[in-house]
């Protein structure tokens, strides 16, 4: 008598006690079965989906994998043309471009943040917030196509002025007349990522205890101090994480990078160098590679920089996670 | 009564002047931001608009160095993949969200979100090599199809995590309510917690479309391009994203004109996406 209502309620209410798997299940009738068959399997294929895309790419990588092993990841020559690949020269240039970037970007996107979660009315919020989500929703290639035209002729001028008058500085000791370069790749990321770490650190910081602020506001504090001393420790995780989030973003990041970043393979002396980053790289060479090796081996930087973003946004999510227990979905 | 403490009004001072400090530099921040958007839209905006015509929209491109002709080829070819990724997206996507959050069992569901976060930040390229190893390799030549997979790849993640938050928003006692009457699990799902959460599903399907329409990086190596008509989904096709690429790297100067224009089409759906996404979630107390 008892059983058959609990029967019923049982999958919605109990939930993620962790052994219930077969009590879903078994519910009632044929329909409900199916259904829970369909969807199960629909859940399975996008386990499949990121099984498959791993494995893919370990096979595809494999020749590359077993000719170089892991001193592809430190070889400094990449020529087609005697077959030799390796790959630390674009892995720098990623690295560097990405932390660049993201030094530019992170004091804006946390500087609009505090100010549109703290200072802007909440009925205002939507004006200052929403253009700034339209910015993240701008396909990657209009990006690039305005940094080639519109920015990369700004930031030559501006290497050129660096380069006459701080020359003897190694970091601009280049050649600034190409304008594409680490720095040029690096101010692009800087405003792609802007809108994605301000978006996140926003919904971060509306998630610290509103009493909290107002007990600092009560004790006299200005309200710069009850953010600074109150608001930022509490969200730091969150924030950190954020930021990490970013640079997830910043090093996989390939249309506009490829227009703007120069794409060389030589190491990077100054700020000035043309730089490949991995994923420039692969997008400019792949349908050039005209053998098994060679296109091994950029499937081999492309696991690299899988292996790279997974890491990251993992350690993101853990910590975005941790501060937020769940209230802040991570979505562009 | 007595004089206030000098050493306190110093103090004061300070603090009032951090405020004001804080509060200039935050504004800079904010202005910086919203700066880079009016510039970068306004200035695609004028560009495209400037290059913009009927012949573009319509006719073939012509051969390089020619002035003159269009992408239609590819305004047709992104609608073509991507509707084609769609098919494959929107069922996983929602089942999986379906799964996710109606039968949370056994840890399976949140392991299947939790990895729906994390393909999202799979960078677009990564997901261009998988479909090439995928498709295009065994195939032996570059496909419209091989693009789809490749976009849906990046739209079921979308579509999953939007949905899954939907579904949350659907109040239990709905639910309950439904159940209570004699109905089962599935009808239920399908007649009440579908329907109520129809709006937030239609805006996480066209944001997942919209982000798609955009990207250039995974069709490099599997649509490829194209520059006749082709509808052929088997064949190598032209798609409005890579087409600027293209266009903008080539040296002639009839080319980029059509890469602004190009990227004009593609602002122009972002913005007009944008815009009904949020016109539809409206009323809902998300901000």
């Amino acid at each position: 008598m008892q059983s058959e209502p609990q029967a019923l309620n049982r999958p919605l209410l109990q939930s993620r006690s962790g052994k219930t798997k077969a009590r879903d299940a078994q519910v009632i009738n044929l329909g409900d079965r199916v259904f829970y068959v369909a969807t199960r399997s629909l859940a399975f294929c996008v386990i499949v989906l990121a099984l498959l895309l791993t494995a893919d790419l370990i096979r595809g990588a494999w020749e590359s994998i077993g000719t170089f092993g892991l001193k592809f990841l430190v070889g400094t020559t990449w020529d087609p043309v005697t077959r030799q690949f390796g790959t630390l020269p674009t892995i720098i240039g990623t690295v560097v471009k990405a932390t660049i970037g993201l030094l530019l970007a992170v004091p804006i996107s946390i500087g609009s943040a505090i100010f549109i979660a703290f200072y802007v009315p909440k009925s205002l919020r939507p004006i200052i917030s929403y253009p700034i989500e339209l910015l993240a929703g701008i396909p990657s290639i209009v990006f690039g196509l305005w940094g080639l035209f519109v920015m990369v002729p700004v930031i030559r001028i501006v290497q050129i002025w660096l380069k006459a008058h701080f020359g003897w500085f190694f970091l601009f000791n280049g050649p600034a007349v190409y304008g594409v370069g680490v720095l040029s790749g690096s101010v692009i990321l800087a405003i792609m990522v802007i809108p994605i770490v301000t978006a996140i650190s926003r919904d971060i910081l509306l998630t610290v205890p509103r009493l909290q602020i107002e007990g600092m506001l009560a004790l006299g504090a200005t309200k710069w101090e009850a953010i600074w001393k109150v608001a930022l420790p509490y969200a730091r995780v969150g924030l950190v994480g954020a930021v990490i989030l970013g640079l997830g973003r910043a090093i996989g990041e390939t249309m506009a990078v490829t227009m703007v970043g120069g794409n060389s393979f030589d190491l990077i002396h100054s700020l000035f160098d043309p730089v490949h980053s991995m994923a420039s790289q692969i997008a400019s060479e792949f349908t050039e590679a005209t053998y098994g090796l060679y296109v091994s081996s950029l499937i081999y930087v492309g696991l690299v920089l899988f292996g790279i973003t997974i890491c990251v946004s993992l350690l993101a999510q853990l910590l975005i996670w941790k501060l937020s227990k769940g209230k802040v979905a991570i979505f562009e | 009564m007595s004089a206030p403490n000098p050493a306190l009004g110093l103090r004061y001072f300070r603090r009032k002047a951090i405020e004001r400090l804080a509060v200039g530099g935050m504004l800079l921040c904010a202005g910086i931001t919203i700066f880079f958007l009016v510039t970068i839209l306004g200035y695609v905006l004028y560009r495209g608009a400037t290059a913009i015509d009927w012949e573009f929209l319509t006719s073939l491109p012509l051969p390089p160095g020619e002035t003159g002709g269009g992408i239609a080829n590819a305004l047709i070819g992104s609608a073509l993949v991507v509707a084609c990724a769609a098919m494959m997206a929107v069922p996983i996507g929602l089942g999986a969200a379906v799964f996710v959050n109606e039968f949370p069992s056994a840890g399976l569901g949140r392991f299947v979100r939790f990895l729906a976060e994390v393909m999202t930040g799979v960078p677009s390229i990564v997901v261009g090599l998988f479909a090439y190893a995928l498709i295009v390799r065994p195939f032996g030549s570059f496909s419209g199809f091989s693009g789809s997979v490749a976009y849906a790849f990046i739209m079921i993640p979308i579509i999953l995590i939007s949905a899954h938050e939907a579904f949350r928003l659907v109040p239990d006692s709905l639910r309950e309510a439904s159940l209570a009457l004699g109905i089962s699990k599935w009808r239920t799902i399908m007649r009440v917690v579908l329907p109520v959460s129809s709006r937030a599903l239609l805006t996480g399907v066209v944001l997942a479309v919209s982000r798609a329409l955009g990207e250039a990086a995974p069709m490099l190596f599997t649509a490829f391009g194209n520059p006749y008509w082709s509808l052929n989904l088997g064949k190598p096709i032209a798609t409005v994203p890579l087409l600027i690429y293209t266009y903008a790297t080539a040296p002639y100067e009839d080319w980029h004109r059509k890469a602004w224009a190009a990227s004009f089409i593609l602002l122009v759906v972002v913005l007009i996406t944008s815009v009904l996404t949020r016109a539809f979630l409206r009323g809902k107390s998300n901000e």
